[in-house]
């Protein structure tokens, strides 16, 4: 049971084999593996949501979800989209905003706000809290947030997007 | 007031008083930032902790052997082994006179006095593989009573925690100003409180972790940690370990939240560091959640009875005795009175009156320990001085706003000097309580609350005046014997690009302050601000200074940006008027450029001057020596602190079938002198009050009467999440203070200080009708429903 096994995937575009500990989850493997810290570990059991990833295009827990399950998926985390520019509209406003103090919620904030986004590009404020509240924010109170989410949906509107 | 002479915020390229993104978020928003869990080094081991299952036990025997076989194990250590290489602390300073304190050790030697007290650490070559060791760990305990319940700490049959100590009193204090007895019999009337606070905690979202890199060749030892404090955490290290201080680095790159947390002594870390010597390899220490809830510092937990007099319409009296519990030790080297000592302070502090009477009493208990987190023993004073004001007022039939309003220190007193000894330079409580009347259009809730409560709907409108300390001076910490600088430097340095580095020992925990620096900085010598690099964090390389905490790093800092700043433009303008031969007083430098001050016709830039100066020194006129740096400090000294005022207004509705609140709104109007950047310091304020209405409705750490934390997970513990946090108005009165030329106050606590009370106000007047009282936080809807006797 405890035999490392071997798993193939994409991460962030890029081809990934690799052999891992059947408990090693998927965050751990970004982190320590493949060196991508931007995911974050705040609480490993599901509640905070500082390891959000993308796995196939939805956004998961990274320490609820093991590497042994994304064999053959496609796995893309903040630095993936930034370098992309997926989500530079939502990572200005939160820049003109100051949506972030600390940033160790933010890569896993700004996951969930794209896929809020991807899901209804006109959110209301209301349901900009709703949906962001599985992620915990400790310092700024979430209202510069709200307010980042939702200048970019607007952004984003005006940029054709 | 024409007469005023210009100030720095008057200069035509000044950043002060503007909003400027924080030029450090753009790596956060791209997961490109370094906390201290996203670095990895060479030969680089794990260390995990077997904890104390038990509040108060005997450790009989420990067996390691099977742990030291377990795979990937390098080291298991217990405490007698590690006391040998790392010796214990006592957490007492001379200024708050009495306390008491036993030695604490990184590792439990003979006794456990908390469940969550680490006893044996395992270091592997990964987390997971030590981890495996834990359970290999066979501890032998008996089980000793608990002494859980600050109420009867004292009591005869009560087990004494540190018999050495003779009782479980930590510290004791009394202040008697005027006379409250005779107050209260002339009194209209005398309404009493007694109100408790849960103990909460700081649920940082990155953990606590240290990672520790001693070098056996030439002795130094470099510690990367998520803290507040680096230097004081320098010289801790360097006594407990024994090793030269100059030998040891502490290094503070990103912080993941801190809030007061990060900025203590904690066993687990220092037998991290041990590790790391004792092992001459680097060891990575990393807290994970379940450690969080039961080994960071607890908050609050404090029990306070108290009476307020009125007489013709003001307050005339304050009596008040608090009690805290503080778990088994004063934690190092801040110690855990402080909260009391702070509590005594305050609540005598915000009205003006002649008499007050407090004791304050610190109990030992085997609980996790409690010190000092954001807004230390504020949320405590001004939740019983507003819960008061709220209960004299209808006890008179005045409203609550009027009985402030008339109570406190009027706007033309300063200075001046409060019942409890508090010096205040200059406040506006007056402006404060007129602004926030106006912005909540106060009456119009009024009578919108009565109508609705014609309709069964139940809104009550809370508020809470409060003040916070800022800028301490030596008289917080130094005083005391603590090695905790209350004096900072800023060093800023012109390099040939014309670029400005800046270095400076207050730190970065999220709240902006490279970005306040980096806009003192560039208004002062007169530069672009993405001209300037702020370099925060590091004990090698910035000026020694206390780091950030207590509302300190605008205030003090800043002032210390700002005068070093200065002194960098007049040496550069000196080298400027030998180089082109005129007089520095004609000269100025804006936006990175030298130029006439009186044309603004460009003369050279700053590249260029500096460019000559580095390369091409043999140009300079002769006895032209360049110093392109400068360093300054600044600490309080006419003062002890710099102390702010605001007021927080809340509209909350009750469900009175379920004991759910519903935050509908919330103001804040808050005086903190000069603002340096309005973004950065309203979302301070945002922050800070969501962290005062999380103890207020939500967040406890529930203990059993085993000393046992029940809900020790972030599925049990809960915290504000975006759903249920209202939108928060805030507005400025600005009263800079004259002791710095920059005049900024902190703003960092304030709203924690305040939300707690404003919250349970609100409550309370939403419930007043139905006869109903919560006196305990978090008013949980538990507790809501047994207020109004539905349970």
């Amino acid at each position: 049971m405890n035999v490392d096994r071997e798993i193939t995937l994409t991460v962030n575009g890029e081809r990934v084999t690799a052999r891992i500990e059947p408990r090693k989850s998927l965050v751990d493997f970004l982190r320590e593996a493949q060196g991508l810290t931007g995911s974050h570990v705040g609480c490993e059991h599901g509640v905070c949501g500082a390891c959000t990833v993308r796995v196939d295009g939805e956004i998961v827990r990274g320490c609820l979800t093991l590497a042994a399950q994304v064999d053959g998926a496609v796995v893309e985390t903040i630095e993936g989209v930034s370098d992309s520019g997926e989500i530079a509209a939502l990572q200005q406003a939160f820049l003109e905003r100051n949506a972030l103090q600390c940033g160790f919620c933010t890569p896993g904030m700004l996951l969930a706000a794209a896929a809020l986004l991807k899901e209804n590009p006109s959110p209301s404020r209301e349901e900009i809290r709703e949906y962001l509240s599985g992620n915990y924010c400790r310092c700024t109170g979430y209202q510069s947030i709200v307010d980042a989410v939702e200048a970019a949906s607007v952004a984003m509107k005006e940029g054709g997007r | 007031m024409t007469d005023k002479p210009l100030s720095i915020h008057d200069l035509p390229n000044s950043y002060i008083g503007r909003t400027v993104p924080r030029p450090n978020a753009r790596r956060l928003l791209e997961g490109r930032g370094c906390f201290v869990d996203d670095i990895s080094l060479p030969r680089m081991a794990h260390v995990a902790f077997l904890r104390s299952p038990y509040a108060h036990a005997e450790i009989k025997s420990i067996d390691l052997s099977a742990a030291a076989e377990s795979p990937g194990v390098i080291r298991v250590v217990e405490g007698r082994e590690m006391a040998e290489h790392c010796s214990p602390w006592v957490g007492v300073l001379s200024h708050l006179a009495g306390l008491k304190s036993a030695p604490q050790y990184a590792l439990a030697v003979g006794r456990v006095r908390w469940q969550g007290e680490p006893v044996v650490a395992v270091v592997a070559q990964s987390r997971a593989q030590a981890e495996d060791a834990l359970a290999l760990v066979e501890v032998d305990y008996e089980e000793l009573e608990p002494v859980v319940d600050m109420e009867t700490a004292l009591d005869a049959g009560t087990p004494v925690i540190h018999p050495d100590l003779g009782d479980n009193l930590a510290f004791e204090r009394k202040v008697d100003a005027g006379d409250v007895d005779a107050a209260f019999t002339e009194a209209d009337a005398v309404v009493e409180e007694t109100l408790h606070f849960g103990r909460h905690t700081g649920v940082t979202l990155e953990p606590r972790v240290t990672l520790a890199d001693y070098n056996a060749g030439d002795g130094k030892l470099t510690v990367y940690m998520s803290s507040q404090a680096p230097h004081m955490m320098k010289n801790i290290f360097a006594i407990h370990l024994g090793i030269d201080e100059d030998d040891v680095r502490v290094v503070c790159k990103d912080v993941g939240g801190s809030f007061g947390i990060k900025i203590h002594t904690y066993p687990d870390e220092m037998a991290a560091v041990t590790l790391s010597k004792m092992l001459k390899r680097p060891v990575k220490f990393l807290a994970d959640r379940l450690e969080s809830f039961t080994s960071d510092i607890h908050a609050r937990d404090h029990r306070v009875t108290a009476k307020m007099s009125v007489k013709d319409g003001r307050i005339t009296a304050i009596e008040m005795d608090d009690l805290t519990g503080i778990g088994p030790y004063s934690v190092y080297p801040r110690t855990s009175a402080v909260e009391c000592n702070q509590v005594l302070n305050l609540a005598g502090g915000l009205y003006d009156i002649a008499n007050y009477r407090a004791v304050g009493r610190v109990m030992f208990q085997n609980k996790n320990v409690m010190c000092q987190y954001r807004a230390v023993g504020h949320p405590i004073a001004f939740s019983v001085t507003e819960a008061l004001v709220e209960s004299a007022a209808r006890a008179v039939g005045m409203d609550p706003v009027e009985l402030r309003r008339n109570s406190v220190f009027r706007d033309d007193a300063y200075p001046c000097t409060a019942a409890s000894g508090l010096k205040f330079e200059g406040l506006s409580h007056q402006k404060s309580l007129n602004k926030i009347f106006e912005m909540m259009d106060y009456d119009a809730l009024r009578r919108e609350q009565a109508a609705l409560r014609e309709k069964g709907i139940y809104r009550g409108i809370g508020m809470a005046a409060m003040i916070e300390v800022t800028n301490p001076s030596p008289m917080f910490y130094g005083i005391g014997g603590a090695h905790i600088s209350a004096r900072d430097g800023v060093t800023i340095r012109l390099d040939p690009t014309g670029g400005v580095t800046a270095l400076t020992g207050v730190t970065e925990q999220g709240q902006g302050t490279e970005a306040m620096i980096a806009q003192i900085v560039a208004s002062a010598v007169g530069v672009a601000m993405e001209k300037v690099r702020v370099v925060t964090g590091d004990t090698d390389t910035t000026p020694y200074g206390g780091g950030t905490w207590a509302s300190r790093g605008a205030g003090i800092a800043g002032e210390a940006a700002l005068q070093s700043g200065r002194a960098l433009r007049a040496n550069i303008l000196q080298v400027a008027a030998a180089m082109l031969q005129s007089d520095a007083g004609k000269l100025d430098i804006r936006e990175g450029r030298v130029v006439d001050a009186d044309t603004g016709a460009e003369r050279i830039t700053l590249s260029d001057l500096a460019k000559t100066v580095y390369y091409r020194g043999n140009e300079l006129p002769d006895g032209v020596s360049p110093e392109l740096i400068a360093t300054r400090h600044y600490s309080p000294r006419e003062y002890p602190f710099a102390f702010t005022n605001g007021i927080q207004a809340c509209l909350v509705e009750v469900d009175i079938e379920t004991g759910f609140v519903k935050l509908l709104k919330y103001w804040v109007v808050e005086d903190c002198g000069t603002v340096i950047n309005p973004q950065l310091v309203d979302d301070q304020i945002r922050g800070g009050v969501i962290q005062g209405i999380g103890p207020a409705l939500y967040e406890h750490c529930v203990y059993d009467d085993q000393g046992q934390m029940q809900n020790a997970t972030m599925a049990d513990y809960l915290v504000p999440m975006a759903a249920e946090m209202p939108d928060i108005e805030i507005a400025h009165v600005e009263t800079p203070t004259r002791e710095s030329a920059l005049g900024a106050k902190g703003a960092g606590e304030a709203g924690t200080a305040g939300a707690p009370g404003a919250v349970a106000n609100a409550i309370n007047d939403a419930i007043a009708s139905l006869g109903g009282k919560v006196t305990s936080i978090p008013a949980t809807p538990e507790r809501i429903l047994e207020a109004l006797g539905k349970l």
